[in-house]
């Protein structure tokens, strides 16, 4: 007997193709009203913001590599808004809304697709602390639910729900708004539109020197030639630090390399995305198939884009707890990122003491959530000189003040 | 896996080390007359360097006592590795 199979469509092949034309590429010119500098992300979501809400379209993105090669090449995609406090759920909460209708908006597909997300309670504190935040989120109008380990198991199969493992799962909570993009075509849907409405998206151009003249920026000094400017707007990520300390300023962050991994391609098995704090592993299926997980930071300060292979073991072994299936998955490639973390796990968004120059950093492992909710409120800070009312409460002074916003490990913040 | 010499048990894998952030930190001589501006530098200001950068670390799951180094941490390399009472050496690379 024999059975006629059918043969399974190529992994990847619904994903939509990009069209012939996405960005210019041109060369500096000697002034604008706006440089940003960064070209990932956050660079140009506020760029593209800039433009569209404010009409401020004389401005360059300015990137040392190519646009989105950093961190927005890097991360694991993760979109979720239930943070713990009012200050964190009011500007992730507002990046969510937009990336509803964030497709629509750039006329890129983006593949947001929410899935939900489960974050694993494993012991009776992470209980208390995820229904507390459950409650916070709902207070805050973010959908929020407490499943135990049964729901678990019917919202995503594969988890092992057993409870003779050594960190044994006893609920979750589960935001079903969350969930994934793909995040170079969010890059690109950014670039296009920003560089439709004016933007000179400069790439190659690496920033050696900040011009300041009576505590006002003044313009910029970069491999590719002086420009002037009348703003200047940090959004580099791990490399703020570096930028900052051309004029001086200080700032509460410190580089770590985050890794990632990818398996080899497989078969939808995983429906949502699971993250579990307690053994620090995060994981989802993207569109084409392979299994993205991401760990926590590497301990030592690091600007190498690598990390320790201990740490993608201790990874491994949590991932493979949680999930036994994976068992025979293979590992098909490993990176690292830079993440600018905080002493409060909080980012930096606002003003800074050189008159017009304007700082959004330290979003250590979160910031991809954040892309279109912080270009909204980063391109208002600039375009009124004063913080938005979401991103107000992120500014450099709190560590000053004491007005930290602490979300480290209040959260499901995995860092 | 990076090898991290100890100054005293050799070289031995990091995984059996532990992190302790920027060395030569002291604290505030007199801390009743530090401004909230002096505190915040001394409690969440660390200097964040793409190149050489003085560090603390534990040999935790070895001789459990705590050393400095000086390592790149653009290119991971320990450039110097000294005791707790020692100065910073000068790094010739």
């Amino acid at each position: 007997m024999t059975a006629s199979v059918r043969p399974l469509p190529t992994p990847g092949a619904d994903l939509p193709d990009h069209p012939a034309f996405l960005w210019d590429n041109p060369d500096p010119k000697p002034s604008y009203d706006v440089v940003i500098v960064g070209g990932g992300g956050h660079g140009l979501a506020t760029a593209y913001y800039l433009a569209k809400n404010h009409g401020i379209t004389n401005v360059a993105v300015l990137e040392k590599g190519w646009l989105a090669g950093g961190n927005m090449a890097r991360n694991t995609t993760i979109i979720r808004s239930n943070y713990l406090w009012d200050e964190s759920s009011g500007i992730y909460e507002h990046s969510l809304k937009l990336w509803e209708g964030l497709e629509e908006d750039l006329g890129y597909p983006i593949l947001f697709s929410q899935r939900g997300v489960l974050n694993l309670a494993h012991s009776l504190q992470d209980v208390r602390d995820s229904v507390r935040r459950v409650n916070a989120n709902r207070l805050n109008g973010v959908d929020a639910e407490w499943v135990d380990a049964e729901q678990v198991k019917k919202i995503c199969p594969i988890v092992n729900i057993s409870p003779d493992v050594r960190y044994p799962v006893l609920g979750a909570t589960y935001q079903p708004r969350a969930g994934i993009a793909k995040h170079d075509y969010v890059a690109w849907g950014y670039a296009r539109r920003a560089n439709e409405l004016g933007v000179d998206l400069i790439q190659n151009c690496e920033v050696t020197g900040i011009d300041v003249v009576d505590g006002k920026v003044t313009g910029l000094r970069t491999t590719r030639g002086p420009i002037r400017t009348g703003q200047v707007a940090l959004a580099a990520a791990g490399h703020t630090s570096v930028l900052a300390e051309m004029v001086g300023l200080r700032l509460p962050i410190q580089s770590h390399p985050l890794q990632a991994l990818v398996s080899e391609l497989l078969e939808p098995i995983h429906p949502t995305v699971v993250m579990s704090n307690a053994v620090h592993v995060y994981v989802s299926q993207a569109h084409k198939g392979e299994l993205v997980m991401g760990a926590g930071i590497d301990s030592f300060n690091g600007y190498g884009q690598r990390g320790a292979f201990h740490i993608i073991e201790r990874q491994m072994s949590a991932a493979l707890e949680l999930f036994p299936v994976f068992a025979r998955a293979h590992l098909l490639r490993t990176w690292a990122g830079i993440v600018d973390t905080t002493p409060d796990a909080s980012p930096i968004v606002g003003m800074t003491p050189v008159d017009n120059l304007y700082v959004n950093c330290g979003w250590g492992t979160g910031g991809f959530k954040a892309t279109p909710g912080v270009g909204w409120c980063f391109a208002h800070t600039i375009a009124h000189d004063e913080p938005h009312p979401y991103n107000a409460p992120f500014t450099l002074e709190r560590f000053t003040s004491g007005a930290l916003v602490d979300e480290h490990g209040a959260a499901a913040v995995a860092h | 896996m990076q090898l991290i010499p100890c100054p005293y048990c050799g070289p031995r894998e990091e995984a059996e080390f532990h992190y302790g952030g920027q060395a030569h930190i002291a604290y505030p001589q007199t801390p009743q007359e530090l401004s909230d501006f002096e505190w915040a530098q001394y409690v969440f200001f660390r200097d964040n360097p793409k190149g050489p950068f003085a560090e603390r670390w534990h040999h935790a799951a070895g001789c459990r006592r705590w050393f400095r180094a000086v390592r790149d941490t653009a290119t991971h390399e320990l450039l110097a590795v000294y005791r707790q009472d020692q100065p910073r050496p000068e790094v010739v690379r």
